[in-house]
């Protein structure tokens, strides 16, 4: 049986780690391959690297983040931002990555998945999905959620899917940066609507949050950024409370 | 020298990070000459079947890899094409393991199969040595090999399906364990030292 999954987000700035509230504020919390490290020595079953600042002149150095984090650490690891392209996907798997998240690029130019999950596999491609609820309706929003588009959050999900995606990372914007727990009731609608595994993301607080997450949404796993980067939960003891509570994890 | 087979399917280099780790000597070739002149072969493999073989067939490494006397050690795709078989893209593999490669059935399991699975070991082998039963690897596959006479080590996954499996001195592993962290280590430092 597959275990649930347990993965820190590493929102990267100059090689740093930052983290916001609601996409906004960021405050610095250490060195990414430090960091990166740290987590897989806790135990931690994936990683996933956001790039906010990611420009044209940027890329080089997210090239080079990805080859010194593909040195310290033998798990899987995922990164994204500002990612546009076939080609620019090639490269960050060539330096070593193991999937990409597409987010912004993919409402643009929704062929890319297409594309690139031909190329590369679907394993490697995650469609990274932000949400907010607008008017009662779970709106998509883009650009680090700064732009609102037209899709409709569920829809965006079967779409992505139909397209090749081969997992969705969903985050909350209403949940994000709260601590009040996921947003389980929209992502157990999703879970329920498609085949490819779900990552829930936004707003975990506390072990109850994962625990719920699982058991209630039945996600395949959980993300989580300032929680662990600020020591407030251990890696290791967060799965050790899943697997007394009948979450198979793996320890 | 190990040799770690580059083909243009996928990328290795999580591999070659893991091989630096364990400080031995490699080269990344598609040359059969070098191929021919190392100790042994890793062959990688991320992608899918049929454009592998293609590539197989053209850098003239097919016929290499089935008489082979080296150790090899297929990873993923690289285990898969040592099949006669595979259900993706309907493509003739290597036929070294007397087995077909199907696709998971996506009305009972989420596809791709990703993430870390449990592996039962069904037969001891060398290249579990010192790694215990039950142990998680990390997988990322949507097509499998079905437990068959050359299984040494399965997985549950809608099926239980082979996960590891040894021929002679072919072995592979569906799992990746250049990214399972210490067990995967291990099962490659098994495979350079005692296979």
């Amino acid at each position: 049986m597959l275990t649930k999954r347990i993965i820190p987000c590493l929102d990267v700035k100059d090689r740093r780690v930052v983290k916001g509230t609601n996409f906004v504020n960021l405050k610095d919390a250490g060195d990414a391959v430090e960091l990166a490290y740290r987590y897989y020595m806790e135990g931690a079953d994936e990683l996933i690297f956001l790039d906010i600042t990611a420009t044209e002149e940027k890329r080089n150095a997210l090239i080079e983040l990805v080859r010194d984090v593909g040195k310290v650490i033998r798990i899987p690891f995922t990164v994204g931002g500002g990612i546009t392209s076939v080609d620019d996907i090639e490269v960050l798997l060539n330096a070593g990555a193991d999937k990409v998240s597409l987010n912004s690029a993919i409402v643009k130019n929704p062929h890319l998945i297409e594309e690139a999950s031909k190329k590369f596999g679907s394993q490697a491609i995650v469609a990274a999905i932000d949400v907010k609820l607008v008017n009662g309706i779970k709106q998509v929003f883009i650009k680090g959620g700064k732009e609102e588009t037209d899709l409709v959050g569920l829809e965006w999900c079967r779409k992505v899917v139909e397209l090749g995606a081969g997992e969705i990372l969903l985050t909350s914007m209403d949940n994000d940066g709260t601590k009040n727990g996921f947003d389980n009731d929209f992502l157990r609608l999703v879970v329920n609507s498609v085949a490819i595994p779900v990552i829930a993301s936004g707003g975990a607080g506390s072990k109850e949050h994962f625990l719920d997450s699982f058991s209630i949404a039945n996600v395949d796993a959980c993300l989580a950024a300032s929680l662990f980067h600020y020591g407030e939960i251990n890696i290791g003891e967060l799965k050790k409370y899943l697997s007394k509570n009948n979450i198979v994890v793996r320890i | 020298m190990i040799s770690v087979i580059d083909y243009g399917a996928g990328n290795i280099q999580s591999i070659l990070n893991a091989l630096d780790d364990l400080n031995v000597e490699y080269k990344v070739t598609g040359n059969e000459q070098v191929i021919y002149n190392s100790d042994k072969i890793i062959f990688p493999g991320v992608g899918e079947a049929s454009f592998a073989m293609r590539k197989l067939h053209l850098s003239n490494l097919s016929t290499m890899l089935r008489v082979t006397k080296k150790p090899l050690l297929g990873i993923c795709l690289g285990m898969q094409l040592l099949s006669e078989k595979s259900e993706e893209g309907d493509t003739c593999c290597l036929g070294i393991i007397p087995a077909d490669c199907l696709k998971y059935n996506a009305a009972n399991v989420k596809v791709p199969h990703m993430g870390w699975n449990k592996v039962s070991l069904i037969k001891g082998n060398i290249l579990f040595d010192g790694i215990e039963n039950e142990t998680h690897f990390y997988f990322a596959n949507s097509f499998y090999i079905p437990v068959c006479d050359y299984t040494i080590a399965t997985t549950d996954y809608d099926i239980k399906f082979t996960s590891a499996l040894q021929k002679d001195n072919f072995y592979g592993v569906q799992f990746h364990p250049e990214k399972s962290g210490e067990p995967g280590i291990k099962l490659l430092k098994n495979f350079i030292e005692k296979c």
